[in-house]
């Protein structure tokens, strides 16, 4: 995650868990960046995101990044298939350095 | 009394349900047991067989018929209870959605605003507002959406 930090990229993270759960999860696992929480599902639904059904007790977002510049428009995006938390780290930061590298 | 009842079909068929409904209310919740199902199907997998000799009992019986037929409905049910699960589990919420509705490259990203873990509001013009060139300031946002239920 330090590799980000000087990069220059902030991560937010966002899922259905609530605020209470996204506390507790960052001091367990000491996570300093921002969780953001989509209890009613609106910004995953915007996003087209929902996966109807695929969490126990209701719709959750299916996994994805998204990373967005300072004009707010989106230069990549990974609709990914497996469940972690984290983006792969490599795979960003190669998307990173060639966006910053031409001027 | 008991020994004349063949129990096995209906005590494999219990098995089956069992299996069934703990992974909706129990198993569902833990991503190790989650995504593939494999304690309920073993689960399962011996019911059938409780069921399976059961049936071969009571249809080696002479005349008995309720218990060939209650054995052979129960046997059916089980199954039907398996093909279910198995078409639940592997097909419908197995499968992601496409997302052709998702922003892409290029696009404007929708604006929101949601709570952080402090439950301050937290919009997604702000975040965008607050990156730069200038040292300090970060060039990206990167807006990952994860399944939670962590």
């Amino acid at each position: 995650m330090e590799e980000f930090k000087q990069r220059g990229v902030r991560i937010v993270a966002i899922s259905v868990d609530t605020p209470a759960e996204n506390r507790e999860l960052r001091e367990k696992q000491k996570y300093t960046y921002t969780f953001l929480s989509d209890e009613k599902r609106e910004v995953i639904r915007r996003y087209d995101l929902i996966h109807a059904g695929g969490g126990p007790t209701g719709d959750i977002a299916r996994p994805a990044e998204f990373l967005i510049d300072s004009t707010g428009t989106v230069r990549w995006v990974n609709l990914t298939e497996n469940y972690r938390i984290r983006p792969t780290p490599e795979d960003v930061l190669k998307v990173v350095s060639g966006l910053t590298a031409t001027p | 009394m008991l020994g004349r009842w063949n129990l096995l079909p209906l005590g494999g068929f219990v098995i089956v349900v069992a299996a069934f409904l703990s992974y909706f209310f129990v198993f569902a919740y833990f991503p190790v047991t989650r995504d593939v199902p494999w304690l309920n199907l073993l689960l399962m997998a011996a019911g059938l067989i409780v069921v399976g000799a059961g049936a071969r009992r009571a249809f080696a019986q002479h005349g008995r018929w309720f218990g060939k037929i209650s054995a052979s409905l129960l046997s059916a049910l089980s199954v039907l209870i398996l093909g279910l699960f198995v078409l639940y589990n592997f097909s419908f919420s197995a499968q992601l959605p496409a997302s052709g509705g998702a922003p892409k490259v290029g696009e404007r990203a929708p604006e929101f605003a949601l709570p952080d873990q402090d439950g301050r509001e937290v919009k997604l013009s702000d975040l965008v507002a607050a990156l730069g060139n200038e040292p300090g300031q970060n060039r990206f946002v990167l807006l990952v959406f994860y399944r939670g239920y962590w």
